[in-house]
């Protein structure tokens, strides 16, 4: 009982540490991957980490008119949320489900995660709003409404991928490790391949809207709002909204590599055990790293910030459109997909 | 975003990071809309003009230079031109040209600045560096012409200081042909991509009427589709004997709106046109010398000699700059030195292009009329009591009766 107790803690402190690692190291190919787009040198490889150590070493300043208990806990939440999402999401073979080692059991599916995804930017928008300044005030309002406007087109995506599964004849769609252990372009026949891939664009666009990323930095906006919802935030306040920062990076593109991409090397190399996990493991980051180059890094590149309501139209207008259009496909694919070809 | 609320106020700046100077905006906000903008310029005076008027006018050149970082030529070319003027200076007229080519090669620069500053403040930091990029062309190009790359020094009363001589025309060219090979990626990098288009059109939008009655001037008042340019309506240096048109916003194909995305297509479309004048300069230049007078103690003592007051007028990259001098004839620096420049007559615009717009078009919109503050300031109010206070007219007319009356005694 208590040794089972302890390997649990062991694996969610194991999660943690991996995903605050993989984080920074994502963020720090991101900074290097942009800077030499830009035919700029950019930062050395680990200087998220860099960072952070120095902010951990500094003081958090709380303003005179902030509301302290919700500024201070603000951080702490989102850091604590979206290191549970990484939580319920397979890394590479290593399943939630408890194997290797048991972290979460059988509960948890893709809804919860999608929940979970929400707490980190709730988190920030009530520490943008108890910092009492109006930068944040409105940093935290153009936040809510980028939540409002993501979400829609990031459930029509997974809804869709689970009822296509649960067409399969799948039990327990929702849950990761079907959906880990059925890679869905093998599921769907042509006419849901499409489908899948405008899913797939259209997941790949909410990211940078999810991670608060240019185009959809708005609630940041460095030239608008001098930073926004953090613009109060100093020392580990910030070096916690950081690392949440960077575990949400890993937990989101992880999500688009469990819809998309779930393959996992070990069946191909024959392993098996402890070796398996980490080679998977392994792939898992090369994977994500790959998710983030198209979704987060070359289209900060590419791109300059969006208004809020471009977002808003933009989410709620095409990219929903995309997402309900790919989602029919997958009906059609799924309901008349064996006598169509 | 349309939920009402209490109208609240955002202040922006007087240091913020879409303000490249400082300068204090308060905005009445409604949500994200802007209803109402004040703003308090003033925090970058730094005096020059009580510095220049204690010093003598080749001095003073050389504190022109450093009004401001980006246009220091126009400054400098506008006071020698007022200078000129009054103690009937015959400028060679070699030195008009190579004036002409460094003033037009400031435009440049200037403007891929600008370009660079505009893509920041819209987010697009790519192509911030790539324009910060292909400025150091301009840059090197101006090392290679004046010894120096932001304050040029290369102004002097009578003429030039530094020569352009052939052998460096290769050099100056081969500058020349980089830019003209680049300008239709920079047109398709700027004018052609969706995420600008939507950020800028219809955006601050300045009406050519509203335009006129504020006294717009320089690639703001061109993109509302005003014909104006000091180079062709007075022409100064070699303006005259080159060929060039006022660029407006059709260059493009482009009904002049006046928002901010014609304000980008004119600083664009004035790159090429610039080429072509310093293309033209190189080709007509006359041969001679470049100064009017070497011996500066026998300029100086010619300059103490004259009286009189001029205006002096110059297309600087961002509008007409100005330059008021007077001298009595009895003292080496001029009685009075004053410098409008050409944000002086753009900043009166913002309150009306902020109107109605969004938190997320304040930068770039503050950002199109390209302001410098620096050459703006030329006053700071400071009461006795610390704090500024604003003067109102009946205030600043008693003032002035005041001290009538004290002279008249």
């Amino acid at each position: 009982m208590i040794s089972d107790l302890l390997v649990t803690l062991g694996g969610v402190v194991g999660v943690a540490l991996f995903g605050v690692i993989a984080g920074l190291f994502l963020m720090g190919i991101d900074r290097v991957c942009a800077a030499r787009m830009q035919m700029r040198q950019g930062p050395p490889l680990l200087q998220p980490f860099t960072d952070i150590r120095k902010l951990l070493c500094k003081d958090s300043v709380v303003p005179a008119n902030a509301i302290p208990g919700l500024f201070n806990a603000a951080p702490v939440v989102a850091f604590a949320s979206a290191v549970v999402v990484l939580l319920y999401l397979p890394l590479g073979s290593i399943l939630p489900a408890g194997v290797p080692v048991p972290v979460t059991g059988e509960y948890g599916d893709l809804i919860l995660i999608m929940y979970l995804l929400t707490v980190p930017a709730l988190a920030m928008v009530a520490g943008g709003f108890a910092s009492g300044s109006p930068y944040a005030s409105v940093g935290a309002q153009r936040e809510m409404v980028t939540m409002i406007a993501y979400e829609f087109p990031l459930a029509v995506a997974i809804v869709a991928i689970a009822w296509r599964l649960a067409a399969a004849g799948l039990g327990m769609p929702f849950s990761v490790a079907t959906i880990a252990a059925n890679p869905i372009w093998g599921v769907v026949g042509p006419l849901g391949i499409i489908g899948c891939i405008l899913l797939l664009i259209v997941l790949a666009w909410v990211t940078p809207a999810e991670l608060s990323r240019i185009p959809c930095d708005t609630p940041e906006a460095e030239t608008e709002l001098c930073g926004g919802l953090l613009v109060e935030y100093s020392g580990r306040n910030l070096a916690l909204f950081s690392l949440s920062m960077a575990v949400k990076l890993v937990a989101m593109t992880g999500l688009t590599v469990l819809l998309f991409l779930p393959w996992n090397l070990s069946p191909v190399l024959g392993l098996s055990g402890i070796p398996a996990a980490g080679i998977d493991l392994l792939f898992f980051v090369l994977k994500v790293m790959v998710v983030m180059f198209f979704s987060v890094t070359l289209v900060r590149v590419v791109m300059a910030r969006f208004r809020i309501n471009t977002i808003v139209s933009l989410y709620w207008g095409w990219f929903t459109g995309i997402g309900l259009i790919g989602m029919l496909l997958i009906i059609l694919d799924g309901t008349f997909g064996g006598w169509l070809l | 975003m349309s939920e009402k609320k209490a109208p609240y106020e955002l202040p922006i700046g007087p240091i913020h990071p879409a303000l490249k100077e400082p300068i204090n905006f308060t905005f009445t906000m409604n949500g994200e809309v802007v209803e109402a903008v004040d703003f308090a310029p003033g925090r970058a005076h730094r005096g020059i003009e009580w510095m220049g008027m204690r010093r003598n006018p080749v001095q003073i050149v050389h504190l022109c230079d450093r009004i401001c970082g980006i246009c220091g030529v126009s400054h400098a070319l506008a006071f020698s031109q007022a200078v000129e003027q009054i103690g009937g200076v015959e400028v060679p007229d070699r030195a008009y040209y190579v004036r002409t080519i460094i003033a037009e090669f400031e435009r440049i620069q200037s403007h891929l600045l600008w370009a660079g500053v505009a893509a920041h403040e819209l987010g697009f930091d790519t192509l911030f560096y790539l324009a910060w990029q292909v400025r150091e062309e301009s840059l090197d190009l101006i090392e290679y012409i004046t010894g120096n790359r932001i304050n040029y020094g290369i102004i002097q009363i009578g003429g030039t200081r530094r020569d352009i001589t052939p052998d460096m025309v290769p050099r100056i060219e081969q500058g020349l042909k980089y830019y003209e090979d680049l300008f239709e990626k920079m047109v398709n990098l700027f004018l052609n991509d969706k995420t600008i288009a939507m950020r800028c059109r219809n955006s601050g939008i300045l009406t050519k009427k509203r335009a006129l009655e504020l006294g717009t001037v320089g690639p703001t008042s061109r993109a509302s589709g005003l014909r104006m340019d000091v180079r062709k309506d007075s022409p100064y240096a070699a303006y005259g004997d080159v060929d060039f048109d006022i660029i407006l916003p059709d260059v493009y194909g482009n009904e002049a709106t006046g928002d901010v995305y014609d304000r980008i297509v004119v600083r664009l479309f004035e790159i090429p046109q610039s080429i072509s004048i310093i293309r033209q300069c190189l080709a007509q230049m006359p041969e001679g010398p470049v100064l009017a007078e070497e011996k500066y103690a026998k300029l100086l003592l010619n300059l103490k000699k004259a009286a009189g007051e001029a205006f002096g007028r110059v297309e600087a990259p961002r509008g007409e700059d100005l330059h008021y001098v007077r001298m009595n004839g009895k003292q080496e620096p001029p009685e009075m030195w004053k410098v409008k420049a050409s944000t002086y007559s753009n900043q009166m615009a913002w309150v009306e292009i902020l109107r109605g717009e969004q938190i997320a078009d304040i930068p770039i919109i503050v950002a199109s009329i390209d302001p410098c503050m620096s050459c703006t300031d030329r006053v700071a109010v400071v009461t006795p009591q610390g704090d500024e206070g604003v003067l109102t007219k009946e205030y600043l007319h008693r003032l002035s009766v005041e001290k009538t009356r004290r002279m008249q005694e």
